[in-house]
């Protein structure tokens, strides 16, 4: 299935890739034969779902469980704050852009 | 690779005059001692009136770190900690040293005069100590990471890894932390200890570190994290784990625990007991000064928003794990580990690469960080236990 090469996955049974490199708002980016696109930029170092992930389930990278999600994520979604939280502490994040 | 001896039987790889202050109010004179020659006299020194054993404890191993040929004690004289105590601990060392006492030596003026004549005669006299040939087996390493993003858990923590693997075979010590940073790696971690009571003391220590950050409201995670791409605690600490590399853990250490034999070991950094001081470490600076204390002779530290700083005393080997942070802040970073990503170098090649800096560091080459002047510190209040019996290496 076709993935587009900025797509790293780091361990056989994450739900989610990381990016290897910057996708620019609007591009077309092929995820395992689904194609999407994001309306912001996403960095290097941000995830995206490889695989659904039901409400409340685990997110797994690295093979290892990395919190849960806090909606229904599907196959392709940015996975960040809006859609996945700790197991222990919450994370603080500023908001807005300088 | 060559060496300062110290009596102790350990081996500096820089040979430095430490201006030590001991509360705040100290600070300013110290500082201006220590001006007139920035790259051979290093400004430490604890910013708290109150008495505080760790402080105590940690001073006392910074003024008498291999890398330290002598220590100027600077006084209030006011001030809770022991001076005392500490000019006779950097004595016994057979370290010269002096202590001055602002409120007896006529004040700001005469204070830095004499000081400064004082740190002018060491510096002159150390020039001039001898070396003895060193071995990788007798060096200590740390490493830390700081303003970390989605890049460092997959470039330059494990290629740090790698280099730690390196060091660990031919016999060094290596210390990796964060406990609080550790949080979800609890179980793996354990796995690799050397012994069950081992095992045990891993998975305490980390239980130890999420109940206290549970207490303070926030995990170890600062909202560049967030930017960079890492969402929770959890998957920050897989990253930051990847630190560690693959040896064998041969023990746990606090700060000022010095490592007794070769090996991998965690650094317990989460203090022992109710809340009390605040957050374990303010910043990374915190974290590096308790691996000096520890002994180590460098740091490797991995950045992928993009830190700059270095430290007294120790040279810090900064590792860019973010190839566009590396084009950005080039004059910053000593190595490139972005490559990875980019495809143009393997995990293996920069661990390489880390390794040889590592033994370049060693051997006087100047790190970025040294070059640009960098010599941050940061030392505050904490309190621990002594560690269990099972924690070190028989």
């Amino acid at each position: 299935m076709l993935t587009d090469p900025r797509l790293l996955l780091l361990s056989p049974g994450d739900t989610v890739f990381v990016l290897r490199d910057q996708i620019e708002p609007g591009e077309t980016v092929w995820v395992e034969g689904i194609a999407v696109s994001f309306a912001e930029h996403l960095g290097l170092g941000h995830k995206i779902a490889r695989l659904a992930v039901p409400q409340g389930g685990q997110v797994i990278k690295y093979g290892a469980p990395i919190g849960r999600a806090t909606q229904a994520i599907a196959a392709g979604d940015h996975v960040h704050l809006h859609n996945l939280r700790s197991d222990y502490t919450p994370t603080y994040a500023l908001e807005g852009k300088a | 690779m060559k060496g300062w001896q110290r009596s102790d039987g350990r081996k500096g790889i820089r040979n430095v005059v430490v201006v030590a202050y001991l509360v705040e109010c100290a600070h300013h004179v110290a500082r201006e001692i220590a001006a007139v020659d920035r790259e051979g006299a290093h400004v430490i020194g604890f910013p708290g009136c109150y008495p505080n054993e760790y402080a105590q404890k940690m001073m006392e191993r910074l003024c008498t770190h291999p890398n330290v040929g002598a220590a100027l004690i600077v006084s209030l004289g006011c001030e809770s900690f022991n001076r005392f105590q500490l000019d006779q601990v950097v004595a016994a060392s057979g370290r010269p040293v002096k202590t001055l006492v602002i409120q007896n030596t006529g004040g700001t003026r005469s204070t830095i005069g004499a000081g400064r004549d004082w740190v002018a005669e060491q510096i002159a006299a150390l020039a001039r100590a001898p070396t003895v040939p060193m071995a990788v087996s007798e060096l200590i390493v740390g490493t830390v990471c700081g303003g970390s993003d989605g890049t460092s858990g997959i470039t330059g923590n494990p290629a740090a890894g790698i280099a730690f693997d390196k060091l660990v075979a031919a016999g060094a010590a290596c210390i990796f932390e964060e406990t609080g940073e550790l949080i979800g790696c609890e179980g793996i971690m354990a796995d690799r200890a050397a012994t069950p009571e081992l095992a045990a003391e891993l998975r305490a220590s980390v239980a130890k570190a999420a109940r206290y950050y549970a207490t303070l409201g926030y995990g170890s995670f600062a909202s560049g994290n967030a930017d960079g791409g890492l969402t929770t605690i959890e998957e920050k600490s897989l990253g930051a784990y990847m630190k560690s590399g693959q040896s064998p853990i041969s023990g746990l250490i606090k700060p000022g625990d010095i490592p007794p034999k070769g090996g991998l070991y965690l650094m317990d950094v989460v203090p022992d007991g109710e809340v009390r001081f605040g957050f374990p470490n303010i910043s990374d600076n915190a974290e590096i000064v308790e691996m000096m204390a520890s002994g180590a002779h460098c740091t490797l530290f991995v950045t992928g928003r993009g830190s700059v700083v270095g430290s007294a005393i120790s040279p810090v080997i900064k590792i860019a794990a973010n190839p566009h942070m590396y084009a950005r802040l080039t004059e910053d970073m000593d190595v490139n580990a972005g490559r990875i990503l980019e495809g143009s170098a393997s995990l293996e090649q920069v661990g390489q690469e880390i390794f040889d800096l590592v033994l370049a560091s060693a051997s006087g080459q100047q790190t970025k960080s040294e070059a640009l002047g960098h010599q941050e510190f940061i030392l505050t209040y904490k309190t621990f236990e002594p560690i269990g019996p099972s924690c070190l290496p028989v």
